[in-house]
C-alpha cells in the first residue's frame, strides 16, 4: 500500500466523518482514495484553505475531520490554520502536508515543520505506509487529547512509496455535536488575547509528553558508538540503510521536540549527527538547548538525504576514506557514485504536453504574437515557458498570474509602452485563487488580457474533478460553473469575452490580436476538454507524405511529441545564408488527428491515415 | 526459501511507458514469494514524456525505498538513452535489459540537442553484462504495442531471485482477473521478452 494510501485507510479507520482537499502532487491519491469510503464525507475543495475550513467546520460540529495538502497549500490554509490553533478542537482535526522534498512536481521546496513551531501545535512525521496509518489514527487521538490541530508531515518518499502494512477495521466515531460557546469559537481580539495563554499552556504540556510518554519517540539501539543520529520521517530510513550499526534517535512526533530524552541521547554516544530534510531545525533547537551537535555543517539544506549523500558526507566526518563522489547534475550536491556516469552530456528530458493537447495550439499562438510579457500560472500550462513555445515569462503561484499581469501593466517603464500583458490560466488554478485577482483587474482598471484555458480537469495532477467539470469526486453531476458568467460577475464587460476552440489558431490569433489594442480587461476562453479525460475523442491519426514535406519545421513549432525528426539537410540560398531543414514524420500510433500541425504545413504534406483504426 | 540479500531493480523508462506497472508487477510478485517490499517512483511533473523511474527492493528487511547509487542489480530500461541515464545506479557486476526502440523527445527533434549515436555501446564499454533487444518491434509484431511491458518482464525473469514461471504466473494472474482476453497473448510477449533477452 502506498503512503497515500495508508493515510486514507488510518484515517477512515480511525472514525473520520469528513475530508477535503484540493489536489496537489504529492498528497493528491489521499483524497482519492478516502472518497472510495461511503460511510465518510469526501470532497475536492475549490484551494487548500477551504479545504482546511470545511475540516475545521466539521471538527467544531463534533466530527473527526481531515484534510490533505501540498506543501505551498498550507500557505494558502495557513490563514485558517493560524486562528484554529487558539480555538482548539472538538472532533479530532488532522492536516495532512506533504512536502514535495526534491521538487519533483512544484514551484519551490518548503519545510511544512516549520508550521508546527509558528502555530504551536504538534507534528508527526511518519517514515513510511504503516507509520503512515498508524500515525494517521494516533494523531486522531492526540487531538482530542491536548484539544489541538495535529500536523502530519509527510514527504514525497512516504505519498509514493508502496510496502507491506498491517490495518484494523474503523471504529465509528459518532458526532459530539455542535455545542455554541462563543468565547471559544468566535475570534474577536478579545476572545483570543484570552486562547492565547491556553495555547502556549498547551504546547507545554505536549513538550512534556513528547519528552516522557510520547511511544513515537524511540532509540534504536546500535553498536557503532562513535555518531549517533537524531532523524525523523524516511531520512531515518536512509540512516538505516546507510549505518545499520549506529544508535538512532528516531522522532516520530519532532514537535514539541524531545530535547531532554535526546540530551540523554548524546550521553550515550561520541557524536551527535542530526539527519534532517531541508531546514535545521531540530539543530538549532538542540544547539540553542547546549547540545552538541553536527548537521547542516555536512549536509544539504535542499533534497533528500539518501544514502549516497549520507554515506560520504559520514565517512569525511570520521576521517575514513571517502567513496568516489561527483557532483549531482540537477543540484550541484556531491553524491557517492560506483559506475561512472553516463549521463553527462546526454540530453535531458524534461516532461512534454501531451500529444495533441490543447494548449500546444495556445502557445504556438502565443510565441507567434509579437511584443507580449505573459504571466503564467500553475498547471501543466506552465510547461509553456519551455520549448519550442518560450511563451510564458512568469511564474509565482497559484493564480500569481492575475495580480502580477496587473502589477506588470501598473509598474511598467515607458520603454514597455508597446508591449501587451498577457495572463494565462488554468480553468481549476482559476477557481483555486485566480478569481480575486481577476476582480482586482476589472476593479483597478487593469489592461490585460487574460486567456482562460479551460480543459475541465485539473490536468496536472492526473485530471480530478472541479466545479467547472460540473462532477464532483465522486463523479456525481453537480453545479457546473459557467466561466463567461463568471468572468462577467467579476466585472469583465461582456462584449470583451470570448470562447475559443484552441485548435482553431487563426481564430486564436485574431482573438488575442484584438483583445491586446484594446485597453481594458479582456478574457478569451478555451474550451476543448484535456486529452486524459473522458471527454475527449480521438479522431483519425494524420501520416506525413515524404515526398512533399520540404523540411520547412513549421509543424516543430507546435512543439508536439508524435512528430518526430527523420533526417536534416542544411542548404544554402541564393544569396549565400544556410539553412536548416527537418524532415518528419508522424508517430501515427499516438496521434490524436487534433488537426494542429496540418494547419502550419504549406505544401500540405499531413493528411489522414488511410484506413487507420485505433484499438 | 527467500534469498536474504536485497535484490535492487531499477525500472527506467519515459512516462507513459507503463514503468510504474512493470515495477508494480514486480514489487507484487516478491510480495507473493514472502519478501520485504519496497517500491517507491520519481516521475517528472507532468503526465507524459518525462524521465520515469521506479526502484523496487526486496529481502528480508528493506529500509530505504530508494536504491543507493551502484547498488542495483538490474536495470530494466525501456529506452536505450533512458537505460544509460540511470547507469550511476548500476552495481559494477549488474545485468542491464534495455529496449533497443529509440523514442527521441521534441527538444531533440526542434534540435536543441543531440541523441547520442549508441548509448547501448556506451554501457557495454563500461564492461557490465547488457542484453539489448528490440521490445516495441516484438510488442508490434504480436499485434499491440501495450505488450512492451510484458516482453520487458520477460526479459528481466532470467535475473531475479524467483523463478521465471513465478513471475509469468504473476503477470497472467493480473489480466485473468482483468482482462482474460489478454492472458495468451502476454504469455506469448513473455516468452518473447525471455528469448531475446537471452539471445543478445
Amino acid at each position: 500500500m502506498s503512503g497515500n494510501e495508508a493515510l486514507a485507510r488510518g484515517a477512515y479507520d480511525a472514525g473520520c466523518r469528513v475530508a477535503a482537499a484540493y489536489p496537489g502532487t504529492p498528497s493528491t491519491e489521499i483524497l482519492e482514495y478516502t472518497s472510495q469510503y461511503k460511510d465518510m464525507y469526501t470532497e475536492w475543495s475549490v484551494n487548500e484553505k477551504v479545504s482546511l475550513e470545511v475540516a475545521i467546520g466539521a471538527s467544531l460540529a463534533g466530527s473527526r475531520s481531515f484534510c490533505a495538502m501540498k506543501h505551498v497549500g498550507l500557505n494558502v490554509a495557513s490563514d485558517a490554520l493560524m486562528t484554529q490553533t487558539l480555538i482548539g478542537v472538538k472532533g479530532g482535526l488532522v492536516i495532512a502536508v506533504a512536502d514535495d522534498v526534491g521538487l519533483s512536481s512544484s514551484q519551490n521546496e518548503q519545510d511544512s515543520r516549520y508550521w508546527g513551531r509558528f502555530a504551536h501545535i504538534p507534528v508527526l512525521e511518519p517514515a513510511d505506509s504503516q507509520e503512515a496509518y498508524d500515525m494517521v489514527k494516533y494523531a486522531f487521538d492526540l487531538s482530542e487529547q491536548f484539544d489541538t490541530p495535529v500536523l502530519l508531515r509527510i514527504t514525497t518518499r512516504v505519498c509514493h512509496v508502496k510496502s507491506i502494512i498491517t490495518t484494523s477495521g474503523r471504529v465509528e466515531k459518532d458526532s459530539l455535536g455542535f455545542v455554541k460557546e462563543q468565547t471559544r469559537l468566535v475570534m474577536t481580539p478579545a476572545n483570543a488575547k484570552h486562547r492565547i495563554p491556553f495555547m502556549h499552556q498547551r504546547e507545554a504540556t505536549m513538550r512534556d509528553f513528547s519528552n516522557t510518554e510520547c511511544p513515537l519517540n524511540t532509540i534504536i539501539p546500535g553498536t557503532d558508538t562513535r555518531i549517533g543520529y537524531v532523524t525523523s520521517g524516511p531520512a531515518f530510513l536512509h540512516v538505516s540503510e546507510s549505518f545499520p550499526d549506529a544508535p538512532v534517535f528516531k522522532m516520530g512526533l519532532s514537535y514539541p521536540l524531545p530535547t531532554d530524552k535526546i540530551r540523554e541521547f548524546a550521553a550515550t554516544v561520541d557524536q551527535l549527527v542530526v539527519v534532517e530534510e531541508i531546514e535545521p531545525l531540530v539543530e538549532i533547537e538542540l544547539k540553542a538547548a547546549g547540545i552538541n551537535v553536527i548537521g547542516k555543517d555536512i549536509l544539504p539544506l535542499q533534497g533528500e538525504l539518501a544514502p549516497n549523500i549520507l554515506r560520504p558526507a559520514i565517512a569525511e566526518l570520521l576521517g575514513e576514506p571517502i567513496p568516489q563522489i561527483e557532483p549531482d547534475k540537477r543540484s550541484g550536491i556531491s553524491v557517492e557514485v560506483a559506475l561512472p556516469s553516463l549521463a553527462d552530456g546526454l540530453f535531458p528530458r524534461p516532461p512534454t504536453m501531451c500529444v495533441a493537447c490543447p494548449h500546444l495550439g495556445i502557445y504556438y499562438t502565443l510565441s507567434k504574437v509579437k511584443n507580449t510579457i505573459i504571466s503564467g500560472d500553475i498547471g501543466c500550462y506552465t510547461l509553456g515557458a519551455g520549448h519550442p513555445w518560450n511563451a510564458m515569462d512568469t511564474c509565482v503561484c497559484m493564480g500569481a498570474s492575475m495580480g502580477v499581469a496587473l502589477g506588470l501593466d501598473k509598474g511598467r517603464a515607458e520603454s514597455d509602452d508597446n508591449k501587451s500583458i498577457l495572463a494565462v490560466i488554468g480553468d481549476s488554478t482559476f477557481m483555486h485563487m485566480g478569481m480575486q485577482g481577476l476582480l482586482d483587474i476589472t476593479y483597478n482598471k487593469g489592461n490585460v488580457t487574460i486567456l482562460l484555458l479551460d480543459n475541465r480537469a485539473v490536468g496536472m495532477t492526473g485530471g480530478q474533478e472541479n466545479p467547472g467539470t460540473g462532477h464532483n469526486i465522486h463523479g456525481e453531476e453537480t453545479q457546473r460553473i459557467d466561466f463567461r458568467k463568471l468572468c462577467e460577475a467579476l466585472g469583465v464587460n461582456p462584449e470583451r469575452i470570448h470562447e475559443v476552440n484552441p485548435y482553431e489558431m487563426p481564430t486564436l490569433f485574431k482573438a488575442i490580436r484584438k483583445e491586446v489594442k484594446i485597453k481594458e480587461p479582456s478574457v478569451i476562453i478555451t474550451n476543448q476538454p484535456c486529452v486524459l479525460v473522458d471527454y475527449y475523442k480521438n479522431k483519425p491519426s494524420f501520416e506525413v507524405i515524404d515526398d512533399k514535406c520540404t523540411g520547412c519545421t513549421n509543424c516543430l513549432d507546435i512543439g508536439c511529441p508524435a512528430i518526430m525528426v527523420t533526417r536534416r539537410e542544411t542548404v544554402t540560398k541564393p544569396n549565400g545564408s544556410t539553412k536548416e531543414l527537418a524532415f518528419v514524420r508522424i508517430e501515427s500510433a499516438v496521434c490524436t488527428g487534433c488537426d494542429l500541425c496540418p494547419k502550419t504545413c504549406g505544401p500540405d504534406a499531413i493528411i489522414p491515415v488511410e484506413g487507420f483504426t485505433r484499438d | 526459501m527467500i534469498d536474504l540479500a536485497t535484490t535492487n531493480i531499477l525500472v527506467a523508462g519515459i512516462g507513459g511507458q507503463g514503468v510504474m506497472t512493470a515495477a508494480e508487477i514486480l514489487a507484487q510478485t516478491a510480495l507473493t514469494q514472502g519478501y520485504d517490499v519496497k517500491k517507491t517512483e520519481v516521475a517528472g511533473m507532468a503526465q507524459r514524456g518525462g524521465v520515469v523511474t521506479s526502484h523496487v527492493r526486496f529481502g528480508e528487511k528493506v529500509n530505504s525505498p530508494a536504491i543507493p547509487d551502484g547498488e542495483a542489480d538490474l536495470i530494466l530500461g525501456f529506452e536505450p538513452a533512458e537505460a544509460a541515464r540511470w547507469l550511476i545506479q548500476l552495481k559494477q557486476r549488474g545485468v542491464v535489459l534495455v529496449n533497443q526502440n529509440i523514442q527521441v523527445p521534441p527538444i531533440v527533434n526542434i534540435g536543441l540537442f543531440k541523441y547520442p549515436d549508441d548509448p547501448v555501446a556506451s554501457i557495454v564499454e563500461r564492461g557490465v553484462e547488457v542484453h539489448a533487444f528490440n521490445a516495441t518491434k516484438i510488442a508490434q509484431k504480436l499485434g499491440n504495442i501495450k505488450l512492451v511491458n510484458t516482453v520487458m518482464l520477460g526479459a528481466s525473469s532470467a535475473h531475479l531471485p524467483f523463478s521465471a514461471d513465478i513471475l509469468k504466473e504473476s503477470i497472467l494472474a493480473r489480466f485473468r482477473a482483468r482482462k482474460p482476453k489478454l492472458v495468451e497473448i502476454n504469455e506469448q510477449a513473455f516468452l518473447a521478452g525471455q528469448e531475446a533477452a537471452a539471445a543478445s
